[in-house]
């Protein structure tokens, strides 16, 4: 038995790691890796939660997370390769004009 | 006890992982050490008896979408990311003001649930019955998810090509 809150502490602990990357990092990709590392801090909170509750929605709804990450990468990748192919970067500092 | 140890295991795995991911400065270190948060927290959702979630962990997650970011990765040749004085700044002011709400948001988790237990497998999470869910109370959501990942797809087709591409394709 493990208690409800451990999972919680885990799962703020794998967002604050995602937020903190979000601020620090400069690289567009790792920048996009930290929202994923949030989206799954996310997840486990929902499944702890189903496991407590018993209810099986929890699960549903992490399905329903990762589909929509999966949308998410394939629309963001696409606009990282678009932008390094306008700019030559992946400097989040140099990407600073709405423009290509 | 043993579920406590092996729960341990894959947290310290997973934090690990996550703090690798903000250290390293090439992408594809962080997107390893992604994979290994991913596998642990596959991990995880076993202990929570939810098979079905840990299978597309593993699947989905850790297998499509980071293979995904490592092609980008490989594709683009990203180097070593640069320091700049704007990185500076969010180090400074990033990483202490995320401890201090981690630990806010740690402290009042532990206050005021500290006493309930996480009944391991008392939650049978079979594919069947999550399907029964997802196919009856869970059908509209689901069917517009088909939608959006049809627009996804067409607009990372559309992003991605090269723009001579696009202007060949608009003079047909």
């Amino acid at each position: 038995m493990v208690p409800l809150s451990y999972y919680l502490v885990l799962s703020g602990i794998l967002f604050a790691c995602g937020v903190t990357g979000f601020l620090i990092k400069r690289n567009i990709i790792t920048i996009f890796m930290s929202i994923e590392l949030m989206l799954n801090g996310v997840n486990l909170s929902f499944v702890a939660f189903a496991a407590h509750w018993h209810a099986l929605a929890g699960q549903v709804f992490v399905f329903f997370v990762m589909v929509v990450a999966a949308a998410e990468s394939a629309v963001g990748l696409a606009i990282i390769i678009a932008v390094f192919r306008a700019r030559e970067t992946l400097n989040a500092d140099q990407l600073n004009l709405l423009k290509l | 006890m043993l579920h406590l140890t092996l729960f341990l295991a894959f947290a310290v795995v997973a934090v690990a992982g996550a703090v690798n991911l903000l250290a390293q400065r090439h992408p594809i270190n962080s997107a390893l050490s992604l994979i290994a948060v991913m596998a642990a927290l596959a991990g995880e959702y076993l202990l929570l008896g939810a098979e079905f979630v840990a299978a597309i962990q593993v699947i989905v997650y850790a297998g499509a979408i980071m293979v995904l970011f490592v092609f980008v990765i490989m594709l683009l040749n990203a180097g070593v990311e640069e320091r700049t004085n704007g990185s500076r700044v969010a180090i400074v002011f990033g990483i202490p003001g995320m401890l201090i709400g981690g630990v806010l948001v740690a402290w009042a988790v532990l206050r005021s649930s500290g006493g309930e237990q996480v009944a391991i497998g008392a939650l049978p999470g079979p594919p069947a019955e999550i399907a029964n869910l997802l196919f009856h109370e869970f059908l509209l959501p689901f069917e517009i998810t088909s939608i959006l990942i049809l627009i996804a797809i067409m607009g990372a087709v559309v992003l991605a090509s090269k723009p001579q591409a696009v202007q060949k394709r608009k003079e047909h």
